[in-house]
């Protein structure tokens, strides 16, 4: 187990924990965090240098439970586990969606190249934005949008990577946040030619490779995944159009 | 390079080697990979006649030398089950289909079904070590198994096959219990009982807090287990625990096992485990002239 060293409020409904933990962690690598006599969730690595960090969203009991974690609470921490980015040397350009730039700052910070690195967050509103002065740091092309106007352009980040993309070329795009969007980005990709990777998301329970229920097109989200490549997801029927529920059951996006 | 084939009961198999029932074979889509990863046959996850959730989480722990799980026998349900079914028969590789059941009548209505989904062959999960009224609390009776295996050899006509509990002090009455109702084969082990108990939160790591031991720390266990059925019952044999290495494989065919079962190596080394033991086996076989695996199929025996 590991002692909180901090938890911090990310904006509405959302919060970072940091913990020490002498772990090599890849940028888009999860891990399996436990809430003893609660539950074990898998939570994509936010920081992953210096100490690591998770970013969650309140959505059910176990997200709200980490949230209202204290520094010095216990939590257990397996992995890393995954796949994550495999970063390549050129212009990067980084599509986040809600939450997902949590999976997605670590690779600015990996390229650590502020003229390298392009960063879009979207988000719903406003107030659920995250990290954007912290890609600010990391890049000199920033740009925001949300849904409903608030902050930045109004539409959605795919809006956004439509019209910056315009006058720019980029080596590879990585793309994080709700699969919708991510079917917008693949869209995007394809009409520009550029190649992708796409970080992806499925009901876990063991998170080691093993007991199937995370499977998207004969893939393991959390062995082969999560992160996938544009031909990877060309190949999974189900991609954009539904998931599996705890029994592994289809259940429509 | 050497023959790899093998025969369980009326199953021809390419190689030797079976994706054990539980790990990726909950979708059509992630058997095939298993198929194309290698594997002679696969086992599908165990399917019930409602869908199931199984265990909240923690239902995994990881150790040196294995895994602790408690994963509850999730599963989609009979019904849904066609469609991953329907998916997973396209391949060329035989699919034995795993059930589970509290009743000899629902095992015997599930198998069937399994039959009609294009399953060659069905495996009973009469061993599960942490479902409440099922798997091995019925699997420990000799009784509840000749009575379930006979109700499942009177709705079907493919080979059966029944997974056993290495918790218990009778598995051989079992075996026989089992081959007395009809069994085409044994498949021995399940997972042995176990625990792991966090010393800082003071309590057991899995949410079920028992679980199942698997992976190499089960290994001699499972051979000790396919040495001792080889001698009680004259069925063929399908071993299973802590295979990671041809090694490990061949140690199970000399016990006397005709086949073997892959779970855990899986997300311990990767799929490509399947790949690497066919091909350590057949290079074994052809340094030593061994032109048919089926000459050391009980091998280590007198």
């Amino acid at each position: 187990m590991v002692r909180v060293s901090s938890v911090e409020r990310e904006g509405e409904g959302m919060c970072t924990i940091r913990f020490p933990l002498e772990r090599h962690v890849k940028p888009g690598q999860f891990f399996m965090v436990w809430i003893p006599g609660l539950d074990e969730v898998p939570m994509t690595a936010s920081f992953v240098y210096g100490e690591k960090g998770i970013t969650v969203r309140e959505i059910g009991t176990a997200t709200k439970a980490l949230c209202s974690l204290k520094a010095g609470s216990r939590i257990g921490v397996r992995g890393p586990y995954g796949n994550g980015y495999d970063v390549l040397p050129g212009r990067a350009l980084l599509i986040a969606g809600g939450t997902g730039a949590a999976s997605l700052l670590p690779v600015a910070e990996f390229i650590g190249d502020q003229k390298q690195v392009d960063i879009l967050i979207g988000a719903r509103k406003k107030g659920e934005l995250i990290f954007v002065e912290r890609a600010r740091k990391q890049s000199w092309e920033v740009h925001v949008s949300t849904d409903d106007g608030s902050e930045g352009m109004h539409g959605t980040v795919v809006d956004l990577a439509k019209r910056h993309a315009q006058k720019r070329t980029y080596d590879m795009v990585y793309a994080c946040g709700p699969e919708k969007m991510l079917a917008g980005v693949v869209d995007f990709c394809k009409e520009q030619a550029l190649p992708g990777q796409f970080s992806l998301e499925r009901y876990m329970k063991c998170g080691s490779g093993l007991c199937g229920s995370c499977v998207i097109g004969g893939k393991r989200v959390c062995a082969d995944g999560p992160v996938f490549t544009l031909e990877e997801l060309a190949k999974m029927q189900e991609f954009g159009g539904w998931k599996r529920d705890e029994c592994g059951l289809r259940i429509k996006l | 390079m050497g023959n790899l084939t093998t025969r369980v009961a009326s199953l021809e198999l390419a190689n030797p080697l079976i994706l054990a029932s539980g790990i990726m074979g909950e979708t059509g889509d992630s058997l095939l990979a298993v198929i194309e990863a290698g594997a002679g046959a696969v086992v599908t996850k165990s399917v019930g006649l409602e869908p199931r959730k199984g265990y909240g989480n923690p239902t995994l722990v990881e150790l040196e030398d294995g895994y602790i799980n408690a994963m509850g026998l999730p599963n989609p349900g009979i019904d849904a089950f066609r469609e991953e079914m329907r998916v997973a028969c396209g391949a060329k590789v035989p699919i034995i289909g795993s059930v589970f059941a509290a009743t000899a009548e629902d095992f015997a209505l599930l198998a069937n079904r399994l039959q009609e989904y294009g399953a060659e062959a069905v495996e009973l999960n009469l061993s599960c070590p942490h479902a409440k009224g099922l798997g091995m609390e019925i699997g420990v009776d000799p009784g509840a198994v000749e009575a379930i295996v006979k109700a499942v050899k009177g709705s079907i006509s493919i080979p059966i096959f029944a997974k056993l509990t290495p918790n218990t002090n009778r598995l051989m009455e079992v075996a026989e219990a089992a081959v007395q109702g009809g069994a085409d084969g044994i498949v021995a082990i399940n997972t042995l009982r176990a625990m792991a108990i966090d010393i800082e939160a003071r309590r057991p790591i899995l949410s079920n807090k028992g679980g199942g031991l698997s992976g190499p720390a089960l290994k001699p266990v499972g051979v000790r287990c396919i040495y001792d059925l080889h001698e009680a019952v004259g069925v063929p044999l399908i071993g299973v625990g802590g295979v990671e290495t041809w090694q490990d494989a061949l140690e199970y065919i000399m016990a006397g096992a005709s086949a073997v079962q892959i779970g855990s190596a899986i997300g311990r080394k990767g799929l490509g485990v399947f790949a690497e033991i066919n091909e350590g086996l057949s290079e074994y076989m052809e340094r030593n002239r061994v032109k048919s695996l089926k000459e050391l199929v009980g091998a280590a025996h007198e």
